[in-house]
C-alpha cells in the first residue's frame, strides 16, 4: 500500500497552490494551460511551478466541489478542459485568503518587529 | 474519497490523460509561435508540464480506497494462482462443497423443523397441555371437558385455551358421499392461533351450544377442501350440508396455508366441540389441549397455573356410579405437563435431527482438515517464491493476508457451489423423509439456509486458511537459499500435518462407528417377528356405519359381514376379516382399559392394569397372519349366539399363567366383578404382535369379538368403525379396491371406505425412521472415510516426494524396495491407530447421544467396533500403499542428480 506523504511542508504547499488557483478562477474559467501560466506570470516568475502538478490539485479542488468542470475550445482552437469556480469555493478563497493575510502579518510581525 | 469515483475512475482518467493532451498541445501551438522549431517545441512543452504518467498516478492515487485495492489485488492474485493450479483448486473447492452443500442442506432441514416458529402469529406464546399421571399406566395423561372448563373459567396464565380432537365425518349432500378428514375444536382453539378466516367467520362462543347432533350445526372448511368440494365458490358461506346425517352450516374458510399443527393427514372440514356443562363428569380424558398465554407469562407460570386449578377441578366435578372415585384420582398423581407447542408438534424427531446435524458438520470438520493439508502442501510449495518477495520487500502482513485472501476465494466458489449441492440435497431430503418428519412443509433453501452456507464457508475458511497462514507467517525469514533441504523446518510442519490426518481417521471412525450401529439396528428390526404379514399381499381399508342409517347393533355385525363375504368372492382373495385396528396404525387406535382377571383377588376400590385391546372378526388372525399358539379362534356362531368367549395374545397369558395352555379356560372381563354378569371364557391364545412399532415390545393383547352382550356399559356392544383386512396377491391394485369399493356400496350405498393401505406401507412407515437415519448417516460415513484416506494418501505422498533424495540414497546403499515400502506404509497404520484411539475414546462418549435411535444393540457393539477399526486399517494400509510403490520405484541415479 503506498504510503501517503504527510509532511506539514507538502501540505503548505498544496494549501497555497489551491488558493493561487483559485484566485485565477475568480476573473473567469479558464483551462489548465491558462492558469499555469497566469500563476507563473502573476508572480513574476517567483513561483516556477512545475506545470504537471498544476493537474492534481484541480482534481482535488474539483473532488472538494469548488470548482467545475467542462470541454471547451481554446484560443487556438484546440480542445481544453476549463474551470469555473462554484459558490463554496469562492467561499473558500475568500476564507483562505483572510487566513493568509493573518499568517503572513503574524509571520512579518515576527521578522520585523519594528514596523509595527 | 467516495466509492462512486472509486468506481469510475477509469473513466477520470482517461479525461485526465485527454487534458494533459490538450496542455502539451496548447503550449507546442505557443512555442511555435515563438519560433521554434515543431519537434523542440513539443520536447518544450513536455518539459513543462513533467512526468505525466506520474501525475496520472498521484490523482489515481487520490481516488483509491486503500484496503479494498489491496484486497482487489490479491484476489486477482488468487484467483490467478487457482487458474493455475486446477488440479488442487478442483480438489479443494469439491472438499468444501460437499462439506458445505451437505451441511446447508441439514440446516434447512434443521431449520424448517425446529427452529423456525410456527406459522402462526406470536407462536412463542403457544403451548399445549398435558398431564403426566406418574400414579397412572399411561404415558401422558389427556385432557377432560371438566378440566378444560375449569382451566378456563380458573385460569389466569391463559389468554385463550381450547381443546381439540381429530377423527372423520361423512359429507353428503354435495355430490358423492365421502369421508372427511374431521378435526373437532373447541371455539376458542382458533382464537388461541390468531389466525383468520379468509371467508365468513370462526367459531364463536355463541355457536357452542350443544345441539341434537354430534356437533353444534356449525363447520369451517379448510382451503383444499374448499376448492376441492366447491370449485373455490365463496357462495359456499351459508350452504347447508350433511355431517354425519346432522345438517351443519358452512360458516367459514380457512385460509390458504392454513396447517393445523402437523395434523397428517390434513384436516379438510373444522368441526365446533361443545359440551353440555351441566352433564359432564371429572374423567373422560380423551382430548389435546392448547393454549396461548398471556403476553410475559411463561410455561412455569403456566404450569403453577394448572398445579393450583388442578384440586379445584377434583373436588368440583362429580363422579358418576361405575367410575374411579375421587381418591382414585388423587393416586394417580396428575401433575402439570404444559411445554411449547412446538415441543408437541416436533416431537421425538430432534433428538435425530441433531445427530444429523453434528454428524454432518464432523465431515465438514474432516474435509477442512483435508484442505488445510493441501494448503500446507501448497504454501510449502511456494516457500520460496515467498522468500524471493519477502527479500524483495514484501512485508509479512501483505503475504499472510493473500494467503487468507486464497483461503477465502476458495471457501466462498466451494461455498456457492454447496449452496447448488445444498438445493438437490434438500429436494432428496425431503423426497425420502420418513412420514413421520413433522413440518416437512416448512423445509426449504431460504435466505436464512443460504445465509447459514455463508457463514460455514467464512468460518471454514478461517480454519483452514489461518493454520498456513500462521505457519507462513512464522517462517519469516527463511533464507532464500535452502529449498528442499531444510530438513528441521519441515519436519514440524510433518507433525501440524500428521495431527490433521489423525483429526480425520478418528472423525472418520466416530461416523463409521455411527452408520455400523444404525445398520446393526435395522438388521435387527427386520429379524423381529412382526406378528403379522409386513407383505403387500395384505389389504386394509376402514368402513364406518354410521348409527342414524343402521340404529341395531346387530344389523351392524350383519351388514359387515355382508361385506366380508362380497370381498371374499372377489377374484384372489384368499381371506376376508376385520377388526376394530390393524397394526402400526399408530397411537390414534390405541385402545387401553382395565381388564378384570378371574381368581385374581382384587383389593376393594382399586382397578387393575390397564390392558390394550381390540375387537376382531372371525378369521381376523389368519387374514392378517397371526398364528394361533393354543386353542381355537373365535367363529360367527360365537358372535351371533353372543358367547362368552375371548381371545390373548401369548404374552398376556404367560404374564397370568405361565403358558399359553394354562390360559384355556381362564376367565376375563373389562367391568369390576360386582356389576354382574360379564365373564368370558379365554379359548384362544395367539402369537404376541408388535401393535406400535417394531423397536416397541409386542404390548399384552385382549381381543374381544366385535360383538358382545354387556360390554362397556351397554347391553349388545357392536363395533362400527372397523378395518377391513383382505389378504390377496392383488393387494394395493386398483382392480381390488374397486372390487372392494362396489362390495361396499352394494351392501349400504351411503358408507365411504377410507384409509387405504397395505400392511407393507404401515411396516415401511415404522420403519422409516430407522431407514432415514441410515441412510443419513451412511452417507456421511462413506464421505467421512473417502476423505480421512484421501488424507493419509495425501501425507504419505508428500512425504514420499520430499523424502525422495533420502529414499535414493537409501536404495543407492542397497536398501530392499520392499523394506521401503514397508516403511511408508507403517507410518501411515501408525498414524491410522493414532487416529483410531482417539476415535474410539471419542466414539464412546458420542454414541450415548443415538442410543434413543439403536435397537437390538448395545451402543458399544464389540463387533461393529472391531468391523469399523477393521474397514478402517485396510483402507489406510492401501491409502499409504499406493505412494510407498512410487518410493520403492524411484530411480536413486534420477533422484540424486535433480538435487
Amino acid at each position: 500500500m503506498p504510503k501517503r506523504e504527510s509532511p506539514m511542508q507538502s501540505e503548505m504547499l498544496q494549501g497555497t497552490l489551491d488558493m493561487l488557483v483559485l484566485r485565477t478562477l475568480v476573473i473567469g474559467p479558464a483551462h489548465g494551460h491558462t492558469i499555469a501560466h497566469t500563476i507563473e506570470r502573476g508572480s513574476e516568475a517567483v513561483l516556477q511551478i512545475e506545470h504537471g502538478s498544476l493537474y492534481p490539485a484541480l482534481h482535488r479542488l474539483e473532488n472538494r466541489g469548488w470548482i467545475v468542470s467542462f470541454w471547451g475550445t481554446s484560443d487556438n482552437n484546440r480542445k481544453a478542459k476549463y474551470y469555473r469556480l462554484t459558490p463554496t469555493g469562492r467561499k473558500q478563497l475568500a476564507a483562505q485568503t483572510t487566513r493568509w493575510e493573518e499568517i503572513v502579518r503574524a509571520i512579518g510581525r515576527i521578522l520585523n518587529p519594528s514596523t509595527e | 474519497m467516495s466509492w462512486r469515483r472509486f468506481f469510475r475512475r477509469s473513466s477520470w482518467d482517461r479525461d485526465r490523460a485527454e487534458e494533459l493532451r490538450s496542455y502539451l498541445d496548447i503550449e507546442t501551438d505557443e512555442n511555435i509561435a515563438r519560433g521554434m522549431s515543431p519537434d523542440a517545441a513539443r520536447r518544450a512543452a513536455h518539459l513543462k508540464l513533467g512526468n505525466t504518467v506520474r501525475i496520472r498516478e498521484e490523482i489515481h492515487r487520490m481516488n483509491t480506497i486503500g484496503p479494498l485495492e489491496t484486497f482487489g489485488r490479491d484476489l486477482r492474485l488468487a484467483l490467478r494462482g487457482m487458474r493455475r493450479r486446477p488440479g488442487f483448486t478442483l480438489a479443494v473447492v469439491l472438499t468444501l462443497a460437499l462439506g458445505i452443500g451437505a451441511n446447508t442442506a441439514i440446516f434447512g432441514v434443521v431449520d424448517g423443523v425446529l427452529i423456525k416458529p410456527l406459522p402462526y402469529p406470536n407462536a412463542g406464546e403457544l403451548v399445549s397441555i398435558k398431564h403426566a399421571a406418574p400414579g397412572f399406566s399411561v404415558p401422558d395423561l389427556p385432557m377432560s371437558a371438566a378440566q378444560y372448563f375449569t382451566y378456563r373459567e380458573e385460569g389466569r396464565a391463559f389468554q385463550h385455551l381450547g381443546m381439540y380432537g381429530d377423527g372423520g365425518t361423512t359429507i353428503t349432500g354435495i355430490g358423492e358421499p365421502e369421508q372427511a378428514r374431521l378435526l373437532g375444536v373447541t371455539y376458542d382453539v382458533l382464537q388461541a392461533l390468531g389466525v383468520r378466516p379468509q371467508l365468513g367467520r370462526l367459531f364463536t362462543e355463541a355457536d357452542a351450544k350443544p345441539g341434537k347432533g354430534r356437533f353444534p350445526p356449525v363447520v369451517i372448511l379448510t382451503d383444499a377442501y374448499w376448492k376441492r368440494r366447491f370449485g373455490g365458490d365463496p357462495a359456499v358461506i351459508g350452504r347447508r350440508l350433511i355431517a354425519d346425517s346432522d345438517p351443519v352450516e358452512v360458516i367459514g374458510v380457512m385460509p390458504r396455508g392454513f396447517r393445523f399443527l402437523d395434523m397428517q393427514p390434513p384436516a379438510e372440514v373444522i368441526a365446533l366441540l361443545a359440551f353440555d356443562r351441566s352433564r359432564l363428569a371429572i374423567g373422560g380424558f380423551g382430548f389435546s389441549s392448547l393454549a396461548r398465554l398471556k403476553p410475559g407469562m411463561t410455561v412455569a407460570d403456566a404450569n403453577a397455573d394448572i398445579a393450583r386449578m388442578l384440586p379445584m377441578w377434583l373436588s368440583a366435578w362429580p363422579t358418576p356410579p361405575n367410575s374411579p372415585g375421587r381418591h382414585e384420582y388423587e393416586k394417580w398423581k396428575i401433575t402439570p405437563a404444559v411445554q411449547p407447542l412446538k415441543d408437541e408438534v416436533v416431537g421425538g424427531v430432534a433428538d435425530m435431527l441433531w445427530i444429523l446435524m453434528a454428524t454432518i458438520g464432523m465431515v465438514l470438520l474432516i474435509a477442512c482438515a483435508n484442505v488445510a493439508n493441501l494448503m500446507l502442501v501448497r504454501s510449502e510449495s511456494r516457500r520460496q517464491e515467498f522468500a524471493v518477495r519477502t527479500a524483495l520487500g514484501a512485508r509479512r502482513g501483505d503475504i499472510v493476508r493473500e494467503v487468507l485472501v486464497e483461503s477465502l476465494a476458495l471457501s466462498l466458489i466451494g461455498g456457492a457451489l454447496g449452496v447448488a449441492l445444498a438445493y438437490a440435497g434438500l429436494a432428496m431430503v425431503v423426497a425420502t423423509a420418513p412420514a413421520s418428519l413433522p413440518r416437512v412443509e416448512d423445509i426449504s433453501l431460504d435466505p436464512r439456509a443460504v445465509a447459514f452456507a455463508l457463514v460455514v464457508s467464512l468460518v471454514s475458511s478461517m480454519l483452514f486458511g489461518a493454520l498456513p497462514a500462521l505457519k507462513q507467517a512464522a517462517q519469516h525469514g527463511t533464507p532464500l537459499a535452502g529449498g528442499a533441504r531444510g530438513a528441521s523446518t519441515s519436519r514440524e510442519r510433518q507433525r501440524t500435518r500428521n495431527a490433521l490426518v489423525v483429526v480425520q481417521v478418528a472423525l472418520a471412525l466416530v461416523l463409521l462407528v455411527g452408520s455400523g450401529l444404525m445398520l446393526r439396528t435395522s438388521v435387527a428390526l427386520m429379524r423381529v417377528q412382526p406378528g403379522f404379514t409386513p407383505g403387500d399381499v395384505v389389504q386394509t381399508a376402514r368402513v364406518w356405519v354410521p348409527p342414524p342409517q343402521v340404529p341395531d347393533p346387530e344389523r351392524v355385525t350383519r351388514l359387515q359381514q355382508e361385506i366380508l363375504d362380497k370381498v371374499a368372492a372377489l377374484p384372489g382373495v384368499t381371506a376376508a376379516a376385520f377388526a376394530s385396528a390393524v397394526p402400526m396404525e399408530g397411537p390414534l387406535r390405541v385402545w387401553t382399559q382395565p381388564v378384570y382377571v378371574d381368581g385374581q383377588r382384587d383389593t376393594p376400590g382399586t382397578t387393575p392394569p390397564l390392558r390394550r385391546m381390540k375387537t376382531v372378526s372371525p378369521g381376523y388372525f389368519s387374514a392378517i397372519g397371526t398364528r394361533m399358539i393354543a386353542g381355537r379362534d373365535i367363529t360367527w356362531s360365537d358372535v351371533y349366539g353372543h358367547a362368552k368367549v375371548v381371545l390373548v395374545s401369548e404374552n398376556f397369558a404367560r404374564e397370568l399363567w405361565g403358558s399359553p395352555a394354562a390360559a384355556l379356560g381362564q376367565r376375563v372381563r373389562d367391568s369390576a366383578p360386582a356389576s354382574g354378569e360379564g365373564w368370558r371364557e379365554i379359548v384362544g391364545v395367539v402369537q404376541d404382535v408388535h401393535e406400535d412399532a417394531l423397536f416397541q415390545a409386542a404390548p399384552a393383547f385382549v381381543y374381544w369379538p366385535t360383538m358382545m352382550e354387556n360390554f362397556g356399559g351397554t347391553k349388545l356392544f357392536t363395533m362400527r368403525a372397523v378395518n377391513l383386512v383382505i389378504r390377496s396377491n392383488t393387494a394395493g391394485g386398483e382392480s381390488l379396491l374397486n372390487g372392494v369399493r362396489s362390495a361396499v356400496s352394494s351392501v349400504n350405498s351411503s358408507m365411504p371406505v377410507f384409509l387405504v393401505r397395505t400392511m407393507k406401507d404401515l411396516y415401511d412407515q415404522s420403519m422409516a425412521r430407522t431407514s432415514f437415519a441410515l441412510v443419513m448417516l451412511g452417507i456421511a460415513a462413506a464421505m467421512a472415510l473417502a476423505l480421512g484416506v484421501i488424507g493419509i494418501y495425501g501425507v504419505i505422498a508428500y512425504l514420499v516426494t520430499q523424502r525422495s533424495r533420502e529414499i535414493g540414497i537409501r536404495l543407492a546403499l542397497g536398501a530392499a524396495p520392499t523394506q521401503l515400502k514397508r516403511m511408508f506404509v507403517r507410518q501411515g497404520l501408525v498414524l491410522t491407530a493414532c487416529g483410531a484411539g482417539v476415535g474410539l475414546v471419542t466414539a464412546v462418549a458420542v454414541t450415548q447421544w443415538m442410543s434413543s435411535l439403536l435397537f437390538g444393540v448395545e451402543r458399544l457393539d464389540p463387533p461393529t467396533y472391531a468391523a469399523v477399526l477393521g474397514v478402517l486399517v485396510m483402507a489406510a494400509a492401501m491409502a499409504s500403499y499406493v505412494p510407498a510403490r512410487r518410493a520403492a520405484a524411484i530411480d536413486p541415479v534420477e533422484t540424486l542428480k535433480s538435487e
